[in-house]
């Protein structure tokens, strides 16, 4: 265990308060390997993203700091203060949101029904405490309110089946339900995977307005020119843990890629710890 | 750098959409014909299939049977006739929206009004009591099916098929295969016959058995549309794993559902004894088919999340108009059966292509 070690400062610019640290993550899943000593830094107020190959373990790790799995060993701490998910849940309850690839929706529920799944409000008075009548009036107000935020209310009908909005409008529900409830950090794995053009810039555009409020996100992407676009510092994962972490201002895409496979070795300042 | 800089600001290939279609992911208008707006009418609307199908048999039966089959008496009747598979189908619907399915569910009915008989009758318990212990022993019998669902990852199908037979074999076990007798009931315990009894309201006839069968569907309306636990059901049944993720304890959720079925099945077992008017073991042995055939034509998916709590109501009550309405014309058993057969196929082919409702 590294706990005691002070936090990596890889990065001269990076001298801001860490919010998301994890330290020594293993992960097995039988004999294979997915995490090996992994570390993390999040920065406030920053976007992260994370690259690797397919197999490095970025899911995995992710995973770790969502709660979606347990590590087998390691440290994660939150606002410098150690940290243990058993589930998603217990994530969310500490601040930190995800935007899965497969986004979590329940297709046949309401836009609604969805952003407040897990954490529906109850009407107040008799029929709330007695009756468990859910507030069905607050919670559509609040899910516009929110969709109108991020620009999204293109969307006519809050009460429509999510499975009736097209995939970049279903990318939106999903951030907007990370935006509103997430207070520590939001998490997103591949926002741009399944979109066309006009729909990812909308994401990345979504990914500023977060970022803007003071929200340091996380961003797991495959896509090399959305990565250099919206992140301030770039995670690179190889092998089942941290490779480097680099400045995307001062190294170019094939230069991660080249990292990242193993093409080339990074330069000493930018190794992690 | 040139990668770099280019990193800062759009990228070049998205250069292409400047003077694009500002529209965002609108479709062309293609006209829409009768047919799209009733598939889209029935996706928006799942429970109008069966009421339409309802009100269709109603009229047709009540021109090909006469006047005794629109008589207040026969309605009334037919609701006496479904209520019992009525409960069950109301407990088989909360089981198949979470995309399982619960065999034991008539069995599990009969065992627990063996229990309230033998408790009542031939072992002097005070009749509430056995009551009581009778929803306890329902309420314990879902959990069992839930624990083997969640616990030990076997497909409902497997494990309640198991239970069925578990709990048929410990009803046998319990009765020694012997019915208790009305007159036994009456001369000891006669609240378990409590709804047998009826009222009138004009010409009709209504059983507590219908009436409480009514208020069931009514409370689970409730509570599967106006609480969070009813969305949970709904978002487990959809998909597990992105409810699961969404922070929703589906394990949980599943065992509470299995629960919640069994305790349905008991207080149908209550209604049972005042239906039939005796305890008898070898009673309802098809109430399960009947109860999934009922959910079926209501509407509700095999494949989970959706459907309304209401559609088992009225395909109950379909089942029982189409039985009612051939026996009145005259026409044979076995046809009844025929019928109940091609409605179930039709209902799922209507629900796989209400399904496919283009966005």
């Amino acid at each position: 265990m590294t706990h005691s070690q002070p936090l990596a400062q890889p990065l001269a610019q990076s001298s801001a308060q860490a919010v998301l640290t994890a330290r020594g993550l293993v992960k097995h899943y039988g004999r294979v390997v997915a995490l090996n000593h992994a570390d993390f830094d999040l920065y406030a107020g920053e976007v992260l993203a994370v690259i690797g190959d397919n197999g490095a373990g970025k899911t995995t790790l992710i995973k770790a700091i969502s709660g979606a799995i347990r590590p087998d060993e390691g440290e994660i701490r939150l606002d410098g203060k150690p940290v243990s998910f058993r589930s998603p849940l217990e994530a969310r309850e500490h601040g930190i949101e995800t935007v899965y690839q497969t986004l979590a929706l329940s297709p046949a529920l309401s836009i609604a029904d969805n952003m407040f799944l897990g954490r529906e409000l109850r009407k107040p008075g008799f029929m709330g405490r007695w009756f468990r009548a859910l507030d069905r009036e607050a919670m559509e107000r609040q899910a516009r309110q929110k969709l109108s935020d991020l620009g999204l209310m293109t969307i006519q009908n809050i009460g429509q089946a999510v499975e009736t909005l097209s995939g970049g409008q279903r990318q939106g529900v999903a951030v907007a339900r990370a935006a509103a409830f997430g207070s520590k950090v939001i998490v997103m794995d591949e926002p741009t995977a399944a979109l066309g053009v006009k729909e990812s810039r909308r994401v990345l555009e979504l990914i500023q307005d977060v970022k803007a409020r003071g929200m340091p996100i996380v961003l797991i992407s495959h896509n090399m020119p959305h990565v250099f676009e919206v992140a301030d510092r770039i995670h690179v994962h190889r092998l089942g843990r941290r490779l480097c972490v680099i400045d995307p201002k001062e190294y170019t895409m094939s230069d991660a890629v080249a990292f990242m496979t193993g093409a080339k070795e990074p330069p000493a300042e930018a190794m992690a710890a | 750098m040139s990668d770099a800089d280019a990193a800062r600001r759009k990228q070049d290939f998205e250069n292409g959409l400047n003077g694009s279609d500002a529209q965002v992911a609108s479709f062309e208008g293609h006209e829409k014909t009768f047919v799209d707006r009733l598939q889209h009418f029935l996706h928006a609307n799942p429970t109008m299939v069966p009421i339409i199908v309802l009100l269709l048999s109603v009229a047709a039966f009540g021109v090909i049977a006469g006047g005794n089959f629109f008589s207040a008496f026969n309605l009334s009747l037919i609701m006496q006739q479904v209520s019992i598979i009525g409960i069950l189908a109301a407990a088989q619907s909360l089981v198949i929206l979470t995309a399982g399915i619960d065999l034991s569910v008539g069995a599990s009915m009969v065992l627990v009004s063996v229990i309230m008989g033998n408790l009542a009758v031939n072992m002097g318990v005070p009749t509430p009591l056995a009551i009581g212990i009778g929803f306890i022993c329902g309420t314990l019998a879902g959990m069992l099916n839930g624990f083997f669902v969640t616990r030990v990852k076997l497909p409902p199908f497997i494990v309640t098929l198991g239970t069925w037979n578990i709990f048929f074999a410990l009803n046998l076990w319990l009765s020694g295969a012997q019915s208790i007798r009305s007159q036994d009931i009456d001369a000891t315990a006669p609240l378990l016959k409590f709804f047998g009894e009826s009222v009138r309201i004009g010409g009709a006839q209504f059983t507590f058995g219908s009436i409480l069968m009514v208020l069931i569907f009514a409370v689970l309306w409730y509570v599967l549309n106006r609480t969070a636990w009813g969305r949970h059901v709904y978002a487990v049944g959809d998909d597990k794993e992105a409810a699961e993720l969404s922070g929703i304890r589906t394990d949980r959720t599943l065992v509470q559902v299995y629960a919640a079925a069994g305790l349905v099945c008991a207080i149908g077992a209550w209604a049972a004894i005042g239906r039939v008017g005796s305890v008898s073991p070898q009673s309802f042995q098809e109430a399960n088919l009947q109860s999934i055939t009922a959910v079926v034509i209501g509407g509700i998916s095999l494949f989970g999340g959706r459907g309304s709590i209401i559609g088992p109501l009225v395909g109950a009550l379909i089942v029982g108009v189409f039985n009612s309405g051939l026996r009145l014309a005259g026409v044979d058993v076995l046809w009844q059966v025929f019928a109940i057969g091609w409605l179930t196929i039709i209902a799922v082919a209507m629900d796989q292509w209400i399904r496919k409702v283009s966005a």
